[in-house]
């Protein structure tokens, strides 16, 4: 069995005069002192990419400059799935007895480091060289074409899209580390500055800088948090070659991870799902269980993805307000389900949950991880 | 123009020539935009063959907010994910205000070093 034995992040935001290893320095060594762990003890780094500080070998890069010599280690690339598939990996690797303290780290600097500007150009050309970069795309244009088909067959409107980025910013609200959290109305949402139609610049996450790591332990933490189940599902690389945009097949994905953790949907009382765009949101509601199609603004209108709903969503803000620092803004969804499970979540504490479902998505809805995690 | 991926090459001098390229599979049949030297379904080699570049929209986007200096001067433009009659489906240009299901004629508009296929709504009564 693998467990969360720590977690630590750093603000997001515009922080100034990091580097993508000082940051996630700051983050490991708050995610070691959460474990009560020396750096010792760490047998196993895994780390993911980050903009400014393209490299080989990241993870032995940043193990060195932490000071540790651990027994495994290597980078890992899915998009934003990324930060997902290093906890998967990590608790195989448990299981597989090969180590007993991972550390998985992410951290970037893309918006004081790269820019704007910078991140739009580099993320774009995670589309296709010759049959899509040619056209002048961006990731939110990728997703601009998802959500146009995806509301078109199933019959949603803007608003039910702008819903999701109130929520995720009445959310952030109470996150002292979030980029993002003065209130916004679903009129702000839909006024705000056309970007890849019909997303506009509010159902975009922001660039941001910050870090976010995790040890994954043989041995639990206090309190006790597994990591119970865990699946991936890889579709497709690019929007264009998507064989359907109403309809990526996800639910297979979602059901494995919950039956590799012996629970059913109604077990979950936690949800940690990835929000590059909203429409990000509420596809991947729609496709692991928590909405049937075309549904999910009408739940969330009941109140359901609300702190003090059946499935608080999202507490710390999502990639929409917390902010989006590359993987590390996939893996601050897995912190702040541990934080939630473990009872340490402050202000935004929602009542005692037990079980976590998390969802990651990288590339253009291109790979996909599941997570179940459970407090014992 | 990428001078490193053969067949991406042809597919884009054919453009040149105002010809929409595609692979159409020897073994399964199969129809094959982002030509590769085998079929992605079943393995066996496929054919060039032209499209008479008919199709529907399958989804759009307008992007107003451009990846680079050279696309921020074209801003707004239209992003397009056509099925084409042949089986097979492409990003494009668009033409403004066109909308999912529409049938529509493929083109090609000089940019920089390509000239990029942009489609055009067809007139009532073509198909
Ligand atoms: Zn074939």
């Amino acid at each position: 069995m693998a467990w969360i034995s720590g977690v630590g992040d750093t603000p997001f935001g515009r922080l100034d005069g990091e580097t993508p290893l000082s940051l996630m320095a700051g983050a490991a060594a708050a995610a070691l002192a959460d474990a009560g762990l020396e750096r010792g003890a760490v047998d196993g780094v895994l780390c993911g990419y980050a903009g400014t500080l393209p490299h080989l070998m990241l993870a032995t890069l940043f193990a060195e400059y932490f000071g540790l010599a651990p027994r495994y280690a290597h980078a890992l690339q899915a998009g934003g799935a990324t930060g997902a598939a290093m906890v998967m990996l990590a608790a195989r690797l448990v299981d597989a007895g090969e180590c007993r303290n991972l550390l998985v780290v992410a951290g970037d600097n893309r918006l004081s480091g790269q820019g704007r500007d910078g991140a739009v150009e580099m993320l774009a050309q995670v589309g296709h060289h010759e049959y899509e970069v040619p056209f002048g795309p961006t990731i939110p244009a990728y997703y601009g074409l998802v959500a146009s088909r995806y509301m078109h067959v199933h019959g949603l409107g803007e608003a039910d899209l702008a819903e999701f980025a109130v929520l995720m910013r009445r959310h952030a609200a109470l996150h002292p580390g979030a980029q993002f959290k003065a209130p916004i109305s679903v009129a702000d949402v839909l006024a705000s500055r056309p970007i890849a139609a019909p997303l506009k610049l509010l159902d975009c996450c922001p660039v941001s800088d910050g870090a976010c790591a995790l040890l994954v332990s043989a041995a639990p933490g206090e309190p006790r948090l597994r990591i119970a189940g865990a699946a991936q599902a890889h579709p497709h690389q690019h929007v264009s070659a998507a064989a359907d945009l109403a309809d990526f097949g996800l639910a297979d994905c979602a059901g494995r991870a919950r039956e590799e953790a012996g629970i059913g949907i109604d077990d979950i009382d936690l949800l940690a799902i990835y929000d590059s765009f909203t429409i990000t949101l509420l596809i991947l509601l729609e496709e692991t269980g928590f909405a049937p199609r075309g549904k999910a603004a009408e739940r969330l209108r009941a109140g359901v993805f609300a702190r003090d709903g059946l499935w608080p969503l999202n507490t710390h803000g999502g990639l929409l307000s917390f902010g989006h620092s590359g993987v590390a803004g996939g893996l601050a969804h897995i912190v702040e389900a541990a934080r939630q499970l473990a009872g340490r979540a402050g202000a935004r504490q929602v009542r005692r949950p037990e079980t976590a479902f998390l969802h990651g998505d990288g590339g253009v809805m291109s790979s996909h991880v599941s997570l179940v995690l459970r407090r014992e | 123009m990428s001078g490193r991926d053969a067949l991406a090459a042809h597919f884009w001098q054919g453009c040149e020539a105002g010809e929409l390229r595609y692979q159409r599979c020897s073994g399964c049949g199969a129809a094959q935009f982002h030509a590769r030297p085998f079929c992605a379904r079943c393995g066996a080699a496929p054919l060039w063959a032209v499209s008479r570049g008919l199709g529907t929209v399958y989804a759009v986007t307008r992007v107003e907010r451009a990846p680079t200096p050279d696309f921020a001067r074209r801003v707004p433009y239209d992003i397009l994910l056509v099925d084409l009659d042949e089986g097979f489906r492409m990003m494009a240009h668009g033409a403004p205000g066109l909308v999912i299901g529409d049938r529509v004629r493929v083109g090609f508009e000089r940019s920089g070093t390509r000239a990029l296929p942009r489609f055009e709504r067809l007139p009532e009564g073509d198909s």
